[in-house]
């Protein structure tokens, strides 16, 4: 199985993608399913041209990406969880590294417990 | 520097952790079979621990809660799927609802986990294996948007003051 490394994500990037509430519910709405930019286009009192440049952001921030599908684009968030696996990985890693230093310190702390 | 060494496999999916622990193997294993010593490490100094369930036999559950920075409570849970105290635990771990019944879509993890004497101390060694991909999207979805959405939230409270 070939997979591609995901680009390195700006936090920067991420911070200024979801400090709007649109670009965060279009976020919470693809994530349940993939949607056109159409639809989401819909379910938000602005022009589709306003949306569209919406999921751009989120598309530089590296949070979804865009997918065309006969006439239709559809927004994806990371497509093949690739991106997530890899920070699902990153997340315990550094949750263990965490935990090992913390029971370095208990074992320290109290050798006869 | 007590870790050895901590790889993960983005194709297998796992988390592989050797540590080295100055200290006997008994004195290790009670860090997992003490539940009161093992809520000072589960949970980042953020987030404590609490066991409210701990039972290490074979088939036995865990259960705890983590308790944040709000009094927010995440619930989890770990299901003994083989112990040989003190030398190795086998355990299926996972989030829980406010009422401690296991969320499956939330994402399992299995962890082995096994200790060895090793130089005069004790080596732990782990592997922690996601159960699907599709799971820790739905992990890191809830927690990168949730975690952000609070840091986004802060700032702005910050930013009104």
């Amino acid at each position: 199985m070939v997979v591609d490394t995901p680009p390195k994500s700006d936090p920067d990037a991420v911070f200024r993608a979801l400090s709007d509430p649109t670009r965060r519910d279009i976020l919470q709405r693809s994530a349940d399913a993939d949607l056109s930019v159409s639809r989401l286009a819909d379910a938000y009192p602005m022009s589709f041209a306003a949306v569209q440049k919406h999921v751009a952001v989120l598309e530089r921030a590296g949070l979804v990406t865009k997918e065309r599908r006969g006439r239709e684009q559809l927004v994806r968030t990371d497509p093949g969880g690739v991106r997530a696996a890899r920070q699902a990985l990153d997340d315990l890693e550094e949750t263990w590294r965490g935990r090992i230093d913390r029971m370095t310190g208990l074992l320290a702390e109290d050798p006869n417990s | 520097m007590s870790i050895t060494s901590l790889d993960t496999d983005i194709d297998e999916l796992t988390l592989t952790l050797v540590a080295d622990f100055d200290a006997p193997i008994e004195q290790v294993w009670e860090l997992w079979a003490d539940p009161r010593k093992l809520e000072r490490w589960w949970g980042p100094p953020s987030h404590p621990a609490t066991f409210d369930k701990h039972d290490l036999s074979a088939g036995g559950e865990v259960a705890y809660f983590m308790t944040g920075p709000e009094g927010d409570k995440h619930r989890g849970w770990w299901r003994v799927n083989a112990v040989d105290p003190p030398r190795s635990l086998e355990v299926t771990d996972g989030f829980a609802d406010a009422d401690g019944n296991p969320n499956d879509e939330m994402g399992t993890t299995d962890m082995t986990m096994e200790l060895v004497e090793h130089e005069g101390g004790t080596r732990m060694k782990l592997l922690s294996t996601f159960a699907s991909r599709e799971q820790m999207q739905g992990m890191v979805e809830m927690g990168m948007v949730e975690g952000l959405q609070g840091a986004v939230g802060q700032m702005d409270a910050i930013l009104a003051e």
